[in-house]
């Protein structure tokens, strides 16, 4: 049987977390087919088809996948369900919203969040904000997975998939957007950068956190995050947000500023390569997860760390 | 309006928890249990909407052991009507096992709105509101951040990846509750008593007509990998040097 990943995508372009998804399908192993559901999303569909290991790829191209509504990409994805063994898309916050309508439509389990594949039916997830990691079989005739997009690396180039149209699924008319704010930044997408320079509660104001943290991400190249107590204290947007309930990152430096490290801060970040922490506070748990913590006054550290650079 | 929340007795946020050493599971003995961090959210929401006169009761419930007990008389305490017990014993419930039980106390109830937690903190699957819904057939709004009810209609600012997307939906229909809807009250003590009177039924998952089996077998749960962490360097220009020559990552 083949496997059904469903491409996270804005119509004009894959988002570059799909890449991850089809090495997951890779390692459950079988034709991987990539389900393009969108508005004028050819586009899309055509970097669907040139990455590696895609056999198919499916568009379904109709108006009312414009808006990526869970309630109509859910209907799509369990009318072509049969076909498959394995549905499998990114957890980012548009694979959670739709894929449990899909699991439960189908009457089986999902499984979230999946770190690693160790068989056909048997998975790696992370659980209590990755404390504890709890391996999973699955005996449903259809395997439903969200997988951790950092914990797969992502497919190559080279692929060239024909690409198949698809009907839409009859319009289920049940939401409809009204409005989107989409945070505009220049910087690198946060679960994709390489470098992510992080600020919590310690930097004191919103002003302080661009003050300090923007030169330093500017001359790091890096992607700007943040800790719950900094995004409930109003200082950054909250898709700025690292950990068990925000963003899950796992860049190749982590430098953590003004952040305590609270357990749910943590299971976000503790799989990047190398942390920094600077902060006042020796007796904080960000430092046992550090590679290289730094006992400072963020507001002399900072700035000479930008002038050193 | 009735409104309909469902909770999840879960273990306390600042716990952190650790797997057995025969990886049968995690350590839970003798640690301090809680409501849900997202549920305490959601049970807020509902209880604003009544004190605004937009919801006329508001219904908690709860699938697990009889020790959820705790967990409905904490949502009583902070302003919930009425409470349900779906008490399943000591069997594991599964997302999908609590989606049906909370169908199943839908069809009862006929809510107009269910506010659920987005995520419980213990299995992290982040899935129970959404199955809700699509068992239903009624549309969801899945991480809100802000919630406006009017004529049938509601309202509801999402977080999602890149910033904040607005919903409109039609009732009924799940909303499921992220970290920014609102900063949930304390019981105050007088309500704690109050609490102990109010009405908590219970029933089950064979008295519901609900098959809740679980569909996952759980192998093993392990220790992630430990992380060599806890080092310091002396100052800005020790850092500078030990990430150019040996981390090499700048």
């Amino acid at each position: 049987m083949a496997i059904l990943v469903i491409a996270e995508h804005d119509h004009a372009s894959l988002k570059a977390v799909t890449k991850n998804a089809l090495t997951a399908a890779a390692k459950i192993g079988g034709d991987t087919h990539l389900l393009v559901a969108g508005s004028n999303a050819s586009a899309a569909a055509a970097q669907g088809a040139a990455c590696a290991g895609v056999a198919k790829v499916l568009l379904a191209d109709a108006p009312q996948y414009a808006d990526q509504s869970a309630e109509n990409i859910a209907a799509l994805v369990v009318s072509l369900a049969g076909a498959y063994s394995h549905i499998v898309t990114v957890a980012s916050s548009a694979g959670k919203n739709f894929m449990p309508r899909v699991a439960a439509l189908l009457d089986v389990a999902q499984i979230s969040d999946v770190t690693e594949v160790q068989a056909a039916d048997t998975f790696v997830r992370p659980i209590y904000a990755g404390n504890a990691l709890a391996t999973v079989k699955s005996a449903d005739r259809i395997k439903v997975l969200t997988v951790r997009a950092t914990a797969f690396d992502a497919v190559g180039e080279g692929g060239s998939a024909p690409v198949e149209s698809i009907g839409a699924a009859e319009d289920t008319g049940l939401s409809k957007v009204s409005g989107r704010e989409l945070t505009k930044s220049e910087r690198p997408d946060l679960g994709a950068a390489k470098i992510v320079v992080s600020g919590g509660r310690g930097l004191g104001s919103g002003e302080n956190y661009r003050k300090l943290l923007e030169p330093l991400a500017d001359k790091l190249g890096a992607a700007l995050g943040a800790s719950r107590a900094a995004v409930d204290a109003g200082f950054v947007p909250n898709d700025f947000q690292v950990g068990q309930t925000g963003k899950i990152v796992a860049p190749q430096l982590y430098i953590a500023v003004g952040i305590s490290g609270a357990i749910q801060h943590l299971a976000g970040m503790k799989d990047s390569k190398v942390i920094v922490a600077i902060n006042k506070n020796a007796d904080e748990p960000i430092f046992q997860v550090a590679d290289y913590g730094l006992v400072a006054d963020l507001n002399e550290a900072v700035p000479e760390l930008v002038s050193k650079l | 309006m009735k409104v309909l929340v469902p909770v999840k007795r879960v273990v306390d946020a600042n716990i952190k928890v650790r797997a057995k050493a025969d990886e049968t599971g995690v350590d839970l003995a003798n640690v301090k249990m809680a409501m849900n961090p997202f549920d305490e959210i959601a049970v807020e929401e509902a209880v604003r909407l009544k004190e605004k006169g937009v919801a006329t009761e508001v219904v908690v419930v709860s699938c697990g052991s009889s020790a959820c007990q705790e967990t409905l008389r904490t949502a009583l305490a902070v302003g919930a009507d009425r409470a349900i017990l779906v008490d399943s014993g000591e069997v594991e419930l599964q997302p999908l096992a609590v989606a049906k039980l909370l169908k199943a106390v839908c069809a009862a109830e006929q809510p107009q709105l269910v506010i659920a937690g987005k995520q419980a903190i213990d299995d992290d699957a982040n899935q129970v509101g959404q199955m809700l819904s699509a068992l239903q057939g009624w549309p969801q709004a899945a991480f809100a951040s802000k919630v406006e009810l009017a004529d049938g209609k509601a309202k509801v600012t999402r977080e999602i990846d890149g910033g904040l997307e607005t919903l409109e939906i039609s009732l009924p229909a799940v909303i499921t509750a992220d970290l920014r809807l609102n900063e949930p009250r304390y019981a105050k003590l007088p309500d704690v008593m109050k609490a102990k009177k109010k009405p908590l039924d219970t029933t089950t998952p064979a008295a519901l007509g609900v098959d809740v089996a679980p569909r996952l077998a759980t192998l093993k749960v392990s220790e992630p990998p430990k992380r060599q962490g806890g080092g310091k360097v002396a100052d800005v220009a020790d850092l500078v040097n030990k990430l150019k020559n040996e981390a090499k990552v700048i």
